[in-house]
């Protein structure tokens, strides 16, 4: 190459880079260019393959013989280290003009020794724009390549994955696949070229097209299976999906095949879930009357379909005591009123036998439908599931808080589970009061019904213990 | 419907089983951690501080991590959860291996930055979390598999056991579940708030323990670098958002966590009847992201973000907390941005820390006129009301009555396409 010694005076000159990304190549130029004092309107920069502008149209061979060389007492070109990560970054993009741009900011820097710092300035910001989107463009790379496992000939496992970045990145960016997959052997192949790296060395290939690169993997299935699976429908956002996934990216992504039918499908499967899983919105009633209404006309779940009728709570409405039994009975079903039956009379016998008044309770079981079986001509208690507990205890929780008790007896563990929202076991919660959202202190103990079904000894140890608990309550209820 | 025997159920089934039910758990961040590669190694994997999204679903979230349960049976009975004991939810059950298996699979593809696991409870606290452990431990130990690992460890477990937990894993979380105490009762009855700062509490001492030898010794084991996290349900009891927002601030401050996760409520199968009927707007979520923003970029303590909310202690769901608050103390506006402190311009409505780094390195070299502000801003449409500059001054708009109704943005409309 020859070498003119100094830039002629008005000339223009045009420089070829030998490759799009190559910014070694444009600073060593860009720098003897500066140190002859050349202005940025007289020099071209020409990427491979493009044709450049009209000084430039005279070709590589004659444009590089003219480059001009240094004075030997040139000043040397300085840049500050904010410019030259943003340089190296910016050089990437594939917008025609930005070498062109980097020189004009070089240039002004030798005057400007602090441009850099001048974010309004349009010509930093525009060098910050083109660095952000290269910065952008390697971000996705680095999230949306996707491998394609195929076995070599020799049996080991060589992933090879498609990608179109928007700039000049496939180079700039193989370390960090060379990090991350160390121990594999993989290639990158882009219509801008190619990487491979085979485990210890990294090589670079043509562009590729992307029948080069293989066509499907089987892991893709369970991949697609997960993509599908860990979105919640009840939560469309397809605005925030695409800002970070544009479209443009979804045709060499294995999962965004299914991202059609998945939005269309979400807003029924949200709808099926609500309509499921539960009821309409409704206020709470403001008189016991009305909770009585409401319990009625629940159809909130199956057991409303069983019986005769739904049993309410009865009671003073500001009683201090509310005792919550399990629910309505065959007996209870019939006469529309709780505690009627055996189990009823017995709680009867042992509240007298406490001394508490039952008429100054407020008497009400945590399910208000009676649920059972048939067998024959009989109807036989089944005990209500935690489900239907939960369901129900909308309505006991009306009935708390209008009647605001002090003191909650529950008898035995469904009672328990539809105040406290678990299963508790009665023996290890019996004696002590449990103290409630509200204020009030909830007790536990066993159902009668439960006394019913025992003989002899055991049922004597157990009334023992009922009326020890009856005997509490009295007590707590007397302090006031 | 007989359902068919666990065994035969193939990979697949149960993957879709033990992610859909990983769904509701909002954290998939994989950043902050400790940097490190799989050069020099036998495995793969690498972690170069920022977390990498590797696909995004429908619903806007970010996927970084194979995000599953180890299994969804559960002996606990959570209200809020699809996997709760009461749940007709159906259960599956992943061995260790089929874990490590799948995540090692998905990350050689690069689908993923590595694993978040979560899991029921089965049979005891300490089982199930010596599970969790083994799958990292295989990951890493086995496999030299230098990925990132988020675990969820359960406040129950013994401590030896969550803190093999943390020298495995890149992060550690335990979820609060519920802003309140009443919260947490009524519907997570079988957890206890005290147990679950408890276990909070000790990983924040291991942490900066584990940080402290890292110091005096370069080959002290690490636990978990990424710092640990949690999540509270929104939405799900009556808490409003400036109650979260302190219950937030307190677990930043006495926690030294990470991230607090938002999770809005939202309707699952099978829901319990203890929950409200109505999901939350996934809206007020993103507003509470925001005032966790304000806290911990732009120099708001809690009760400024409070001050914000409505009477009912609410954040107005049309218009983001920054602007609410300057809209609510419009006597410090406008904003000189010529003169005024980083402090101060950070206050104003649609300036982000980025554009108020620029704006401050822009006024030394030259008096900054409107049309600079808006080459360094995102919106200047935004910004206009709340500042002034060389050639600009709202002389009326921050006293106008319908100041909030001129910059409320329209409302997001759904997409269909």
């Amino acid at each position: 190459m020859r070498v003119m010694p100094y830039a002629a005076i008005g000339a223009h000159y045009a420089v070829h880079l030998p490759a799009p990304d190559d910014f070694a190549f444009w600073r060593e130029r860009a720098r003897g260019l500066i140190q002859c004092d050349v202005p940025p309107d007289r020099v071209s920069w020409i990427e491979p393959g493009a044709t450049g502008d009209l000084f430039a149209a005279e070709g590589p061979s004659r444009a590089e013989r003219r480059m001009p060389a240094p004075p030997a007492d040139a000043r040397p070109v300085r840049a500050s280290q904010r410019f030259l990560t943003l340089a190296r970054s910016a050089a990437l993009h594939s917008e025609p003009t930005r070498f062109a741009l980097l020189y004009r900011v070089l240039w002004r820097l030798q005057r400007q020794p602090r441009l850099m710092e001048d974010k309004a300035d349009p010509e930093v910001r525009r060098l910050e724009e083109l660095a952000k989107s290269v910065r952008r463009d390697a971000h996705k790379m680095h999230a949306f390549v996707r491998f394609r496992e195929v076995q070599e000939e020799d049996g080991t496992p060589h992933f090879v994955a498609w990608f179109e970045p928007d700039h000049h990145i496939v180079r700039a960016e193989a370390a960090f696949f060379m990090r991350r997959f160390a121990n594999m052997r993989w290639s990158i192949l882009t219509p801008r070229g190619s990487i491979h790296w085979d485990g210890t060395t990294m090589r670079e290939g043509p562009p590729a097209r992307r029948e080069d690169a293989p066509g499907g993997d089987p892991v893709e299935e369970l991949w697609r299976s997960y993509y599908a699976s860990i979105f919640n429908p009840a939560r469309l956002k397809v605005g925030a999906m695409l800002s970070e996934m544009p479209k443009k990216y979804w045709k060499n992504l294995p999962e965004a095949e299914l991202i059609p039918q998945l939005i269309a499908g979400a807003q029924a499967r949200e709808a099926a879930m609500v309509a499921a899983g539960a009821r309409d919105e409704r206020a709470r009633p403001e008189t016991l009357a009305k909770v009585a209404q409401g319990i009625a006309a629940c159809r909130d779940c199956p057991i409303a379909d069983c019986g005769t009728r739904a049993v309410a709570g009865e009671g003073p409405s500001q009683a201090a005591l509310m005792i919550v039994g399990e629910q309505p009975g065959d007996q209870e079903d019939i006469a529309g009123r709780p505690f009627v039956g055996p189990a009823g009379q017995l709680l009867d016998e042992y509240l007298a036998a406490a001394g508490i008044e039952r008429g100054a309770a407020y008497v009400t079981n945590a399910v208000k439908h009676f649920k059972f079986a048939w067998k024959g001509k009989h109807r036989l208690h089944q005990s209500p599931g935690a489900k239907e507990i939960d369901t129900c205890r909308w309505w006991l929780d009306a009935e708390r808080a209008l009647v605001r008790p002090r003191i909650v007896l529950a008898l035995g563990a469904s009672a328990a589970r539809g105040l406290l929202g678990r299963t508790v076991s009665v023996n290890r919660e019996r004696g002590q009061a449990i103290l409630l959202g509200d204020g009030a202190e909830l007790w536990v103990t066993v159902h009668p019904s439960y006394l019913l079904r025992l003989d002899g000894a055991a049922r004597e140890k157990q009334a023992v213990l009922f009326a020890a608990d009856l005997a509490m309550v009295r007590e707590r209820l007397g302090v006031d | 419907m007989v359902q068919q025997p666990l065994r035969k159920r193939d990979l697949r089934q149960k993957l879709e089983i033990l992610a859909d039910a990983a769904k509701y758990d909002a954290s998939c961040a994989s950043s902050g951690t400790a940097k490190k590669n799989s050069l020099g190694g036998k495995g793969v994997g690498s972690t170069e501080g920022m977390g990498i999204c590797h696909a995004y679903a429908p619903d806007g979230r970010c996927i970084s991590l194979l995000k599953i349960l180890l299994t969804n049976h559960c002996i606990f009975d959570c209200h809020y959860c699809i996997n709760r004991k009461s749940s007709n939810a159906p259960r599956a059950r992943f061995t260790p291996q089929e874990v490590v298996d799948l995540t090692l699979s998905f990350y050689r593809r690069n689908y993923i930055e590595g694993l978040f696991l979560s899991s029921g409870i089965v049979k005891s606290a300490n089982h199930t979390m010596e599970q969790l452990v083994e799958v990292a431990r295989i990951l890493r130990e086995e496999h030299d598999f230098r990925g990132y690992i988020h675990l969820k460890t359960i406040p129950e477990a013994d401590t030896e056991i969550i803190h093999q937990a943390g020298l495995y894993a890149d992060r550690v979380s335990i979820n609060v579940e519920l802003p309140t105490d009443q919260g947490l009762t009524r519907l997570a009855p079988d957890k206890n708030a005290r147990q679950i700062e408890g276990a909070m509490g000790r990983t924040k001492e291991r942490i900066l323990t584990a940080k402290d030898e890292r110091k005096r010794f370069r080959h002290a084991p690490r636990f978990a670098p990424a710092g640990q996290s949690t999540q509270m349900i929104i939405g799900a009891d009556d808490a409003s958002d400036a109650a979260i927002i302190g219950k937030a601030s307190r677990l930043y401050g006495d926690f030294g966590l990470r991230r607090v996760y938002y999770s809005a409520f939202s309707p699952i199968p099978d829901a319990s009847a203890v929950l409200p009927l109505k999901r939350p707007p996934l809206l007020r979520e993103h507003r509470l992201y925001q005032s966790d923003w304000l806290m911990r970029f732009y120099g708001f303590a809690p009760e400024e973000v409070a001050n914000a909310a409505e009477a009912d202690g609410n954040l107005p769901l049309d218009i983001d907390p920054k602007l609410a608050w300057a809209l609510k103390f419009r006597g410090s506006f406008p904003v000189d941005v010529n003169r005024a402190p980083r402090e101060m311009l950070l206050r104003v409505p649609g300036l982000g820390t980025k554009a108020v780094a620029r704006i401050l390195a822009s006024r030394r070299h030259r008096r900054l006129r409107l049309d600079d502000v808006a080459r360094l801003t995102v919106s200047v449409a935004k910004v206009r009301p709340f500042i002034c500059t060389v050639d600009w001054r709202p002389t009326f708009l921050t006293d106008r009555a319908d100041l909030r109704g001129l910059i409320i943005q329209k409302s997001e409309q759904l997409e269909l396409f």
